[in-house]
């Protein structure tokens, strides 16, 4: 088990790009070797030691690589870009693009994330204590594929396009959801426990959507199934009943999407 | 001294002066091709020892979407397309990203780490000029030109339609002069002015709205004009219907009209010393035959047409083909045909961008991904393959991607290995669906190209072909001094061993372009100066001042002013002009 201490050193101006801080690329390297791998700033590269102390115990192997971050870094995007293993546990907030394209490992973050946090990612699971910014798990700016596989835990909010394009994996959210949640997704699970704002399921061709409290304005392409009870989907029980739709109707005609939204809050529907 | 080299004991292939492999030194001297330099100047000069590799003249692309508008829609509406295929800027290079319609910089990075030193625009509408020529000249490395859309042209049309085929024929060497460009190409014929009204055309006889002209008599029309203005290259033309299920018979039906054209060259030009003919021999160039060769009636019995256009191109003589091959994968389809696209929109529900080009033409681009598992694509896998395996003289065909439509340019390498290895077709043959073995021929042919075809279908004949067999395309004295040095040694080939031929066209050896060495071991290590070649056509005076004067009454429907439609010499990187049908 190697455990990998970041301490950030200063305060970040221009935010920084650090795909490198990954247990695949710190595994095996000692403190000074992982503290002169570059990092991006603007158009200059620079040692992650100018901005982060660096302290390293234990033997090495990426499986077991632990980083732990110890303080802000919500200034620093791409941290753990693309890992296939190990574990980050940041104590304190993180930049944009976190856990991007991750294929496995785990994420833990105790404050929030800004926006694109697990885009497309692929398999591995990440927690966000605090509240995340748009884009959770979805696909990159003109593609119509985000997330594949893997598990998003927000136990905050998060904003717009929560699950775009989404095609497998999990995305649970405590809290509430903005506009064009599960838009063009085609497979996969998203829950949100709290309100949405609009387009929910937006396009949709497949996969379920739950939403547990209110959708301010409803999609249109939906169709009515009717009302279930005793829901149990990605292992997560669902108290109380939902009204079943099936959509989105707006564009596809063989839509199989499945939108399940909570009666107590939804009267009018 | 710059551009002076010589390459010792390579296997030469050089088909355009019959050179089949012998052991040979190739030297240059101020980016030329001479017969040998002397002591004094072998000291100053590059020295290059090729034993045991293979030495062809630069790659030659003569149909590829790498400059202009839609090249550019296909960027802008293509983020995706782009943030993961990145080169990072470097003391030489510029920074750059894009995989099916990559950055300009980049664009020519790949080409020439490909061995490629020559690349042709293959569609230019005449209103993005400009647009085309700032790309080209931000274009490194290259050699370029590119051909001029005419075929949906209004005053082509008008003039074809009032039977003035001279009139017709000055306004079309004016506009190559006006626009700097090379050829003349002609897409959906009739059919594009039509889309203007949300039709199209369906037969070669079926009179477009308004110009009241059929495909047949602009086809005809743009043919005879080109042959008797003695155009470098003959007509280029992208056949109507083309991507529709049974397309391949208005494709026949489309070469049997240039048939009766004598093919004429009339241009000045400083020839290197080539063996074999060099002239133009062919009355029309089709392009991309696999996106014209579509048999059946339906998507659901859809098979291969190239036999049947394949038969026919080999019992004639007046046709030249270039393949549009697909090599599966990510692609963005481009075409200055518009109405085409919008079907492949009806079929994929893509993102899809469409333009009318005011007075001229139209284009459209939508992104597209060819996959192993669909039986459409499986077909045209096999049937790009068809285009240059069933043709049996290797001087009808040219080897394309039709780049970005079938797929990138950078995919060649697979594309040359599928020619030159059986064993690698029975291999993707297994990946893909059935369709791909049903549907088509591809799974009993036996062909396998060897070097020299391979040489003939990515060089010699796309230079010969467009007319610029004088400099480009051969390694004879006073060609330009482009280069490729692949690590294959032909005695030791084995097809069987495709990996291995992968690795070796996807990072050649060397590439010299005017005798500089600009890329080694697939790294770029030089950008030298480059050219752009357009044809510089003249008529007599008065036919264009009559011409002139209708063209200047008819451009008060134009949006701009008739002082800011030519493309001034500035836009072109060393403007190298190709005096035709005269002198001035």
């Amino acid at each position: 088990m190697t455990e990998v201490i970041l301490i950030p050193k200063r305060n970040v101006d221009i935010k920084l790009e650090a795909d490198i801080i990954n247990p695949d690329s710190f595994a095996g390297k000692s403190a000074e070797e992982i503290g002169n791998l570059p990092i991006w700033q603007g158009p200059r590269t620079y040692p992650l030691c100018e901005f982060f102390e660096v302290k390293v115990n234990g033997g090495s192997s990426e499986a077991e690589t632990i980083i732990r971050i110890k303080g802000d870094a919500s200034r620093v995007k791409r941290i753990g870009e693309g890992m296939s293993a190990g574990k980050i546990e940041i104590e304190g907030s993180a930049g944009m693009h976190l856990g991007t394209g991750m294929k496995g490992g785990e994420i833990f973050v105790s404050g929030d994330t800004d926006s694109w946090p697990a885009m497309e990612m692929i398999g591995g699971l990440l927690h966000i204590k605090g509240n995340a910014g748009d884009h959770v798990g979805c696909a990159y700016r003109g593609k119509w594929h985000g997330m594949k596989g893997g598990r998003i835990v927000i136990e905050g909010s998060a904003r717009h396009q929560v699950g775009g394009g989404m095609d497998g994996g999990e995305i649970f959210v405590e809290g509430n959801v903005e506009g064009f949640c599960g838009i063009r997704q085609t497979g996969g699970l998203i829950i949100v426990k709290g309100r949405a704002l609009r387009g929910v399921g937006a396009e949709m061709t497949a996969g379920t959507i739950v939403i547990g409290g209110k959708i301010e304005r409803f999609s249109p392409g939906f169709e009515y199934m009717g009302i279930e009870e005793g829901l149990t989907l990605g292992g997560v029980e669902l108290k109380g009943k939902f009204k079943k739709f099936i959509g989105d109707y707006a564009i596809s005609t063989r839509a199989k999407g499945v939108l399940y939204v909570a009666v107590d809050t939804n009267t009018e529907l | 001294m710059a551009g002076t080299i010589v390459i010792k004991n390579g296997y030469v292939f050089d088909p355009l002066n019959e050179i089949k492999g012998e052991i040979m030194d190739i030297f240059v001297q101020d980016g030329k091709v001479v017969t040998g330099l002397s002591a004094a100047e072998l000291k100053t000069g590059t020295f290059i020892d090729a034993f045991g590799k293979t030495v062809m003249p630069g790659g030659v692309d003569s149909h590829s979407h790498v400059a202009g508008s839609k090249v550019n829609a296909g960027r802008v509406m293509r983020p995706e397309d782009h943030y993961k295929a990145t080169i990072q800027k470097t003391s030489l290079l510029h920074s750059g990203s894009g995989y099916t319609v990559p950055s300009v910089y980049k664009q020519g990075y790949d080409y020439a780490a490909m061995g490629y030193t020559t690349v042709f625009e293959a569609a230019i509408p005449p209103l993005e000029a400009r647009h085309t020529h700032e790309e080209m000249r931000a274009t490194p490395i290259l050699d370029m030109g590119g051909y001029l859309e005419l075929g949906n042209n209004f005053f082509v049309m008008r003039y074809l339609r009032e039977g003035d085929i001279w009139r017709a024929a000055a306004y079309v060497s004016w506009m190559m002069k006006t626009h700097k460009t090379y050829g003349v190409k002609c897409v959906n014929p009739a059919g594009v002015e039509n889309w203007g009204w949300g039709k199209n055309v369906s037969s070669l006889d079926e009179a477009n709205i308004h110009f009241e002209i059929t495909p047949r008599e602009i086809i005809k029309g743009l043919s005879e004009i080109n042959e008797c203005l003695g155009m470098p290259m003959p007509l280029h033309l992208h056949a109507n219907n083309l991507g529709h299920p049974g397309c391949y018979t208005i494709a026949k039906e489309s070469l049997k009209i240039p048939d009766v054209i004598k093919p004429r060259q009339n241009m000045e030009v400083e020839w290197a010393e080539i063996k074999m003919n060099p002239a133009k021999n062919r009355s029309v160039y089709l392009a991309h035959l696999m996106f014209n060769s579509f048999a059946g009636t339906t998507w659901a019995d859809l098979e291969s047409g190239v036999k049947e256009l394949a038969g026919y191109i080999n019992n004639k003589d007046h046709v030249v083909i270039d393949s549009g091959c697909v090599p599966f994968g990510e692609a963005t389809t481009m075409t200055g045909d518009g109405p085409a696209i919008h079907d492949i929109y009806t079929l994929t529900g893509n993102k899809w961008s469409n333009k009318d080009v005011e007075m001229e033409c139209g284009s459209g681009v939508l992104p597209f991904t060819y996959l192993k598992s669909n039986p459409v694509h499986s077909v045209q896998w096999a049937m790009g393959l068809e285009c240059l395996l069933l043709i049996n003289d290797p001087w009808k065909t040219i080897m394309t991607t039709d780049s970005p439509n079938g797929g990138p340019f950078t995919k060649y390498p697979e594309v040359m290995t599928w020619l030159m290895s059986e064993a690698y077709r029975k291999q993707t043959l297994s990946e893909c669906h059935k369709w791909a073995n049903d549907r088509s021929e591809i799974g009993g042919v036996r062909r396998e190209l060897s070097l020299y075809d391979l040489a003939i279908l990515t060089r010699a004949n796309p230079a010969r072909t467009i007319g610029m067999a004088h400099r480009k395309g051969s390694l004879g004295v006073g060609a330009d001094g482009d280069i490729t040095i692949y690590n294959i040694n032909p005695q030791q080939l084995d097809p069987n061993n495709y990996e291995a031929l992968l690795r070796t066209f996807r990072k050649v050896e060397y590439t010299i372009k005017g005798g500089e060495i600009v890329v080694a071991k697939g790294e770029v290590v030089s950008i030298p100066e480059k050219r752009t070649y357009y044809s510089e056509v003249h008529v007599e005076d008065e036919k264009e001042k009559e011409m002139l004067a209708d063209v200047k009454e008819w451009f008060r429907y134009y949006t701009l002013g008739f002082a800011n439609y030519q493309t001034p010499k500035k836009y072109l990187a060393n403007p190298t002009p190709i005096q035709v049908n005269g002198k001035r």
